[in-house]
C-alpha cells in the first residue's frame, strides 16, 4: 500500500485546489493527507457511502458514517481494511490541518457528504447524492461552501425524474392487473433494492417480496439497522426442496434481482415474466430498447437535472468541480449561471446501475 | 393524438414482432377516421407534408435552452424528436387554467388538417402551438407524425402487415393496393370493414409483392440436382420492380417504396409500356457495371441534377417478367417466364435495360468453381432459380436460393467510434478502422489510414466491452466522436475493396462488418495498406 502522490499541478486557481485536488488514486485531501472514495488503496480514505465504485477494499484507515462501515464489512469482510473509524453526521474531527464533518447524501443508507475546512475556505464533496425522499435513509442536508464538488450522473437537461410515489404505483398496478405473470425487477443490490421495497410497501403492496440470493445480505442488512421492509425472502426458498429450492414460477409475485439477471438463464423460470428497470435512464427511450424493458420506472439515487442546478444554487459556491457523469453539459451550465465549473475527469466511477 | 402517442410509448416496450403487430391492429381497429389513416400514412410513406423540424426546432427551444446544452442531449439521446419532447417547457397548470388556455390535447387529425392548412412560413408557430398543448409522450407523438421517417421501431411493411391483419386481410393484398392508394384512406379502410368494394387502382401502376430468395445452406444441396436449377449472377445494386401502365411509371425499391423520382430516365425508358418487370438497378457505364459506391450517389435523392444523370448513369438488368399487358405471369414456370421476358424484350426493349444472362454449369462442382473464382466488379454471388417455380411473393421456401461469394477479412485497428442511435445511443458502436501506411524514411509500423466504418457483427455483451474501450482509450474528442489510441485489432469481413475518394487512404470497402474482435492481437501485427491495395476491385497496375 504505497500511496502513488506525486505533487500534481494545481488544478485550477482557486485557494482550495492547493489542498484538495485530483491524483491517480483519486480526489486527495493534502491538507488532511486522506483521499475520498479512492479507487486504488491508500493508507486514508474517508468514504462517502458503501456503492463499489466508491467503497473498495483495501485501505489503511477508513472514516465513514456507521452504516457505511456496517455495509463495507458485510460486501468485503470485516477485515477489508486496516482499521474503521465512524464519523455520525454532524459530528466534527481534526484531520491533519483539516476540521472534516460528515452530512447526509439522501442517496442510500448511510450516505454522506464529506464537509472539509482549512484556513477558512469549506469544500463540500457530495459523493452521489439525490433530494427526492427516500424512506430509508436520511434527507440530502444543503451546506454552503466554497466549492462544491458534485457528481453528474444525470447532468442533462433531458433527465427529469418522475415522482418515486407515483412509479411504485405504476408497479404495484401492473402486478395487480397481471396475476398471471411475474414481474421480474431489476435493481442494484444495495440502496435502490431497498428503496423500491420500501416506495411498494407504503403503496400497500404488502404481499411477500422475492429476492434474487445476490440482494439477500444486504436486505437484511437494511433491516438488522432498523429499516422496515415487511416480509422479504429468498427466491429459492428453501423448504423440503433443499438448497437448488422450488423452481416455483410465481406467477402473480415481485421478484427483484440484480440488472444483470434480467437476461438470464435464472429468470426463465418465472412465469411469462414482465421486466421491470427502475432507473434515472428510462427517461430515454433508447436506454429502454436497450434493454428490453417492459415497464420502465424513472426512479433514481442520483440527482436530476433540476435537483443538481437547485443543489449548486443553495450551495453559494464560487467554484464547483464535477467528479463524474456528463460533465461536460454540467460544466456548460455552470458557465451559464456566471460559475466557475470545472470537469476534475476522475476515473472509475461508473453510472447507475451499470 | 393521446391514442397515437400511447401507441409509439408501448411499441418502445414491446419486443416481439407479434405483440407489436398486435398493437397495430388494435389501434387502427379502435381508432376512428381520419386520425387512423395520418397515423398509417406517418407510419408508412409519411404524410403530404415536408416540414423542415431540423430547422425549425432549434429556433423554437432557442429561447428556452442553450443550444450547447441541447446539442450535448441530443449527442447523448440519439433522436431529434425525441430530446424536444424532454426538453420542452411544460406548460404550467396555472397557464392552463387562465385565460388564453390551450386547448388540450388535439386530435391528431387537427394537427394534420392544420398543417395542411397553413403556409410554411406558419409551420413554427403551429409546432409551438401545439407543443405547448402535450405532456413528453405526446409531445414526441407530434414530432414523429409530421417529421416524416419516424424511426420507432416499427417498418413501413410492417404497418401494412398489422392493418391487414387488423382485418382478417392478407398483406399481399394491402401491398397490391397500396401505391394507389392516398392517405389519409378513407375508402381503404371502409373496404377493411366490408363496408366499401375494393378501392380500383384504375390506371394506376401498383406494386407487386416480390419473390426472394433464401441464402443457400449445405442442407440445401441434398434435395436439388443440377437439371433442376438455373444459375445468373447476383448483381450488386437493388432490387427493383419496373411498373408502367397507363401512361404512368413506378420504380418500387424490394419493399414497396416508390423510388421513381431518383431515376427519371428510367421512367422515360419504360414510358406508354405496360408491363412489371423484376430487374437489378446499377450504374452501368459502357457495359461496365460501377461499383456499388457510384449507385449511393443516385440513392435517397429528390432532386436530380443533369450532372448526377451523366456522372452516375442508371440502368435495370431484367431478371423476371410478372405481367405483360393485361397478362399475368406470375403462375407462370420460371423456365416459360425467361421465354417471354427474352422474347418480349428483343421486340422493342425499353432503353437502358438488359436481360441478365444465364450462367451456364455442368454439374455442382463446376458451379462452385464458377461461384469461388468470381470477383468481378458489380457481381455479389450467384442465384439459384429452380426451373418450375410461379413467381410468388415474400419468401418462400424451395425456391430461389442466393448464393453470396465468401468474404474476404482483414485485420484493421480502430481509430475512431462514433455513438449510436436509437437502441444504441449513448453507445459508442459505430467504428471506424484502419490499416498501417509506411512513412518515408520512418521505420516501424508507420502511420494508420481509415478504410471503413462498421456498426455490425457484433453482440450486446461485446458492444458493451467496445464502448468501454473507446471511454477507456479516448485521446481527442470530436463532438460525438472520439479518437482511440491504436490498441484494437478488428479483422473486419467485406465483400470487396473499391476506389474512394471519401477516406484518406482512397479506397473503400463494401459490406464492412466485425467479423471478430481480437482483444488478443497487438495492434502493431495488423494489417497495411499494400495489403489493402492487392485487393482491389477492378485491380490495379502494380
Amino acid at each position: 500500500m504505497t500511496d502513488p502522490a506525486p505533487p500534481a499541478p494545481p488544478p485550477s486557481g482557486h485557494a482550495v485546489s492547493r489542498w484538495l485536488h485530483p491524483l491517480p488514486a483519486g480526489l486527495y485531501c493534502a491538507a488532511g493527507d486522506f483521499y475520498i472514495d479512492p479507487r486504488l488503496p491508500v493508507s486514508r480514505a474517508v468514504i462517502t457511502h458503501g456503492h463499489a465504485d466508491h467503497a473498495r477494499a483495501g485501505h489503511g484507515a477508513v472514516l465513514a458514517t456507521a452504516e457505511t462501515i456496517a455495509i463495507m464489512k458485510v460486501r468485503y469482510g470485516p477485515g477489508s481494511a486496516g482499521s474503521f473509524e465512524a464519523l455520525a453526521c454532524g459530528e466534527r474531527k481534526r484531520i491533519g490541518g483539516v476540521e472534516v464533518r460528515l452530512e447526509p447524501a439522501g442517496h442510500i443508507l448511510g450516505s454522506a457528504q464529506v464537509v472539509m475546512e482549512h484556513r477558512g475556505m469549506r469544500a463540500v464533496v457530495t459523493g452521489d447524492y439525490k433530494r427526492a425522499a427516500d424512506p430509508t435513509c436520511a434527507p440530502f442536508a444543503p451546506v454552503a461552501c466554497d466549492v462544491l464538488v458534485t457528481e453528474a450522473t444525470f447532468g442533462l437537461p433531458v433527465f427529469r425524474h418522475e415522482p418515486a410515489a407515483k412509479e411504485a404505483a405504476r408497479l404495484a398496478a401492473s402486478i395487480r392487473d397481471q396475476p398471471e405473470r411475474t414481474h421480474l425487477l431489476g435493481v442494484y443490490s444495495l440502496g435502490k433494492c431497498q428503496r423500491m421495497i420500501a416506495l411498494l410497501r407504503a403503496q400497500g403492496y404488502d404481499a411477500p417480496i422475492h429476492l434474487h440470493g445476490a440482494l439477500v445480505a444486504l436486505t437484511e442488512l437494511y433491516q438488522t439497522l432498523g429499516i422496515d421492509l415487511g416480509d422479504v425472502r429468498p427466491v429459492s426458498g428453501g423448504g423440503a426442496a433443499g438448497k437448488r429450492g422450488l423452481r416455483e414460477p410465481l406467477a402473480g409475485a415481485l421478484v427483484m434481482c440484480p440488472p444483470s439477471a434480467l437476461a438470464d438463464r435464472w429468470s426463465q423460470r418465472f412465469a411469462d415474466p414482465v421486466t421491470v428497470f427502475a432507473s434515472g435512464w428510462m427517461r430515454v427511450r433508447g436506454r429502454i430498447r436497450q434493454r428490453g424493458v417492459e415497464l420502465p420506472l424513472v426512479v433514481s439515487d442520483h440527482a436530476d437535472w433540476p435537483e443538481l442546478i437547485a443543489t449548486i444554487e443553495e450551495s453559494e459556491a464560487e467554484e464547483v468541480w464535477v467528479t463524474h457523469g456528463r460533465e461536460d453539459a454540467l460544466v456548460r451550465q455552470l458557465t451559464l449561471m456566471g460559475r466557475t465549473g470545472r470537469a476534475l475527469a476522475l476515473v472509475g466511477f461508473e453510472d447507475e446501475a451499470e | 393524438m393521446k391514442a397515437f402517442a400511447a401507441l409509439l410509448d408501448d411499441l418502445v416496450t414491446t419486443q416481439s414482432r407479434n405483440r407489436k403487430v398486435a398493437l397495430l391492429a388494435r389501434y387502427m381497429r379502435t381508432s376512428s377516421d381520419p386520425d387512423r389513416g395520418w397515423a398509417l400514412a406517418a407510419l408508412t410513406d409519411g404524410l403530404p407534408l415536408s416540414v423542415p423540424l431540423r430547422r425549425i426546432l432549434p429556433e423554437l427551444l432557442g429561447p428556452s435552452v442553450d443550444g450547447e446544452l441541447y446539442r450535448l442531449s441530443r449527442d447523448y439521446v440519439g433522436d431529434t424528436a425525441e430530446t424536444v419532447a424532454l426538453l420542452w417547457p411544460e406548460t404550467p397548470a396555472s397557464a392552463i387554467a387562465g385565460d388564453r388556455a390551450p386547448a388540450g390535447s388535439p386530435r391528431l387529425s387537427e394537427v394534420v388538417d392544420a398543417f395542411l392548412a397553413a403556409p410554411t412560413t406558419a409551420y413554427a408557430a403551429l409546432i409551438g402551438g401545439f407543443l405547448d398543448r402535450l405532456d413528453t409522450s405526446g409531445r414526441f407523438a407530434l414530432l414523429k407524425l409530421i417529421g416524416g421517417a419516424p424511426r420507432v421501431g416499427v417498418s413501413a411493411r410492417l404497418a401494412k402487415t398489422a392493418v391487414a391483419e387488423a382485418f382478417g386481410h392478407d398483406v399481399g393484398e394491402v401491398e397490391e393496393l397500396w401505391h394507389a392508394l392516398d392517405a389519409p384512406y378513407g375508402d381503404f379502410f371502409a373496404w377493411l370493414e366490408g363496408k366499401a368494394p375494393r378501392p380500383n387502382p384504375g390506371l394506376r401502376p401498383v406494386f407487386r409483392p416480390m419473390m426472394l430468395a433464401h441464402p443457400i445452406e449445405a442442407d440445401d444441396w441434398t434435395g436439388l440436382s443440377p437439371g433442376d436449377l438455373v444459375a445468373e449472377w447476383k448483381w450488386d445494386g437493388i432490387r427493383v420492380q419496373v411498373a408502367a401502365r397507363g401512361g404512368q411509371m413506378r420504380l418500387f425499391s424490394r419493399t414497396g417504396d416508390d423510388i421513381s423520382a431518383a431515376f427519371p430516365e428510367i421512367a422515360s425508358a419504360f414510358l406508354g409500356r405496360e408491363c412489371v418487370a423484376d430487374g437489378e438497378l446499377l450504374v452501368v457505364r459502357d457495359g461496365v457495371v460501377a461499383p456499388f459506391n457510384d449507385l449511393q450517389q443516385r440513392l435517397n435523392r429528390k432532386v436530380v441534377s443533369a450532372r448526377m444523370l451523366r456522372d452516375y448513369p442508371a440502368h435495370v438488368r431484367l431478371y423476371d417478367l410478372l405481367s405483360v399487358g393485361q397478362e399475368d405471369l406470375r403462375v407462370l414456370p420460371f423456365t416459360a417466364r425467361r421465354e417471354r421476358l427474352e422474347a418480349w424484350h428483343r421486340t422493342g426493349a425499353p432503353s437502358l435495360t438488359d436481360v441478365s444472362p444465364i450462367v451456364p454449369f455442368a454439374d455442382f462442382p463446376d458451379l462452385e468453381a464458377i461461384w469461388a473464382s468470381t470477383r468481378d466488379t458489380g457481381i455479389e454471388g450467384l442465384m439459384l432459380k429452380h426451373k418450375d417455380s410461379p413467381y410468388l411473393p415474400g419468401r418462400p421456401k424451395g425456391h430461389w436460393w442466393k448464393w453470396k461469394r465468401a468474404p474476404l477479412t482483414l485485420d484493421c485497428v480502430l481509430m475512431y467510434a462514433q455513438r449510436g442511435s436509437g437502441k444504441r445511443s449513448s453507445f459508442y458502436s459505430d467504428y471506424t478502422f484502419g490499416v498501417w501506411r509506411t512513412v518515408d524514411g520512418q521505420g516501424g509500423t508507420g502511420e494508420l489510414v481509415p478504410v471503413g466504418k462498421a456498426y455490425s457483427g457484433f453482440t450486446d455483451q461485446e458492444l458493451k466491452r467496445l464502448d468501454h474501450f473507446v471511454r477507456s482509450n479516448t485521446t481527442e474528442r470530436f463532438g460525438p466522436v472520439r479518437a482511440v489510441a491504436p490498441g484494437l485489432v478488428l479483422e473486419i469481413a467485406f465483400d470487396a475493396v473499391q476506389r474512394s475518394t471519401r477516406h484518406k487512404s482512397g479506397i473503400a470497402m463494401r459490406f464492412p462488418r466485425i467479423a471478430r474482435i481480437r482483444w488478443d492481437k497487438p495492434a502493431a501485427e495488423a494489417d497495411t495498406l499494400e495489403q489493402v491495395i492487392k485487393l482491389l476491385q477492378p485491380p490495379e497496375p502494380a
